[in-house]
């Protein structure tokens, strides 16, 4: 696992309160993991604090599972 | 109307999570205050405060992860996790946990707090300040508003009825349980769950309400001598946190599934001192008239009042003014007549003061005994009401009073009584 995906992870598991194993890459944040609107909305602005990069409202609509996140903080952040 | 009794009751306080705790405590004449040790405190006037034992939950240590999930707990601020517990244990201890809808809807919840989350607003401000508002929580508001905590415990035990939320400062304990016991008086519930919680133990408030000299300054050095009700030397309240919440019932309701019933709630009364924002009014005219709408709606006689558990909060003003008032309302029973400050053990509780105190009203119909008022040393003022200082005593109790006074001049009474059939 690249260490951004290991990052991702790391993030997921403190806010939504899951088993680390649950996490897997095709993990839908609300449909497999639990998470609410509001918990997107709050995962999202962790990404952007630990990756230091803004993700914009289009951008974080199409951030749906965690392969998604990873794929987005791989190819944005700096 | 229909009769509302007491059957469940739940608290975190100062002296520890749980009812039988915090009372055996109570009794034992413990004191909740401590020095400020989980922020700064040295360029504050007022370090010390009645907080909340944290722990695993033995020995009546509070233990969060029993009553709201980690996760959960991280997006609000204490209030509303102290709110959860009591809820919880009142509704455990009455027995109720309604499955159908037709129990669910007949169920409400009317808890409120005097500042909510302001620790949180505190927080959140200097993120605003220093990151910018792309980095505030979207559980930053939800977190923090007051009525969220009638919605978190309505969630999480599936109660659909009236969902309610009251904010009169110092008085907010005591005016949920009020308005709530008329909302099933008037048969919008049968069963209300109902009182009050406050997280103001921080800087940021610390700081206000000593700015409005209200807190104890001179007692820095040694906290549990702080808060002394009706002494000579007290100077002022020391801030304490906590939830107090009972489970309010129609008598009828209770009876038909056999629940054990506490208390009755007979009596409930409203003033405004219309004087000033922070003082009560010099003639004590606001409590008096609070007090004596409670008897009347009672339908007792002062005299038949044994015990009454005072907002006392030990502040110069305030404690002579409400003894004062309730001479007046007492008459010549003033001798027969037993009346302590129990936040000279768990300081003020604030918004969760007044539920808190009618609990312990409640016990003390229970139990026949009386909680004492700490650090009494030296009485202000010559009454001949007995102040039960340092150290609880057995009297029958039949009839309780519990006094509420808050900012605003905004006043609660309420009478309640062993239940007669």
């Amino acid at each position: 696992m690249s260490d951004i995906a290991e990052r991702v992870k790391k993030i997921v598991v403190e806010h939504l309160g899951v088993e680390p194993e649950k996490v897997v890459e095709g993990a839908n944040f609300i449909d497999d993991l639990g998470a609410d609107s509001l918990d997107t909305v709050e995962l999202v602005m962790a990404f952007e604090e630990e990756f230091n990069v803004e993700i914009p409202d289009d951008a974080a609509e199409t951030i749906q599972t965690v392969g998604d996140a990873v794929k987005f903080l791989e190819k944005n952040s700096a | 109307m229909r009769r509302v009794v007491v059957t469940g009751l739940g608290m975190v306080t100062p002296l520890g999570s749980g009812v039988e705790h915090t009372w055996s405590r109570l009794i034992a004449g413990d004191s909740g205050a401590s020095k400020v040790t989980a922020f700064e405190t040295e360029d504050l006037a007022c370090r010390i405060a009645c907080s909340i034992p944290l722990g695993d939950g033995r020995e009546g240590t509070f233990n969060p992860d029993r009553w709201m999930e980690p996760k959960e707990q991280r997006k609000v601020d204490p209030f509303i996790v102290y709110a959860m517990a009591a809820a919880g244990e009142a509704l455990e201890d009455a027995g109720w946990a309604p499955k159908t809808d037709a129990d669910q809807v007949a169920t409400g919840v009317l808890i409120g707090s005097g500042i909510g989350g302001i620790g949180g607003i505190y927080d959140a401000s200097v993120t605003l300040h220093e990151k910018g508002p792309r980095r505030i929580s979207p559980f930053f508001i939800p977190g923090r508003i007051i009525n969220l905590a009638s919605g978190q415990v309505s969630i999480a035990h599936g109660l659909k009825g009236p969902n309610h939320a009251v904010v009169t400062a110092c008085s907010t304990g005591a005016h949920a349980i009020g308005d709530a016991a008329r909302l099933i008086m008037l048969g919008d519930a049968d069963v209300m769950v109902a009182g009050g919680a406050e997280s103001p133990v921080n800087r940021l408030a610390l700081a206000g309400f000593a700015a409005c000299r209200a807190l104890s300054t001179g007692f820095n050095a040694d906290p549990t001598r702080a808060s002394r009700p009706y002494d000579k030397d007290r100077d002022g309240f020391v801030m304490g946190e906590g939830a107090g919440i009972v489970v309010l019932e129609a008598y009828e309701h209770a009876r038909a599934r056999g629940a054990r019933i506490y208390a009755e709630v007979v009596g409930y009364g409203l003033s405004g001192d219309a004087y000033h924002i922070t003082s009560p009014s010099p003639d004590g005219d606001g409590a008096y008239r609070c007090m004596s709408a409670a008897v009347k709606r009672a339908g007792i006689d002062p005299s038949e009042i044994d015990y009454i558990n005072a907002h006392g909060t030990s502040t110069p003003m305030g404690d002579e003014l409400e003894l004062k008032a309730v001479e007046r309302v007492l008459g010549p029973a003033a001798a027969r007549a037993s009346m302590s400050s129990t936040k000279s053990a768990i300081g003020h509780l604030l918004g969760a003061a007044g539920s808190v105190e009618a609990i312990f009203s409640v016990l003390a119909i229970r139990d026949g005994v009386l909680p004492p008022t700490l650090n009494l040393d030296n009485p202000s003022v010559e009454t001949a009401i007995d102040l039960v200082p340092h150290e609880a005593k057995r009297k029958r109790v039949d009839v309780v009073l519990s006094n509420s006074f808050g900012f605003g001049g905004t006043n609660a009474s309420l009478v309640m009584r062993r239940v007669v059939d």
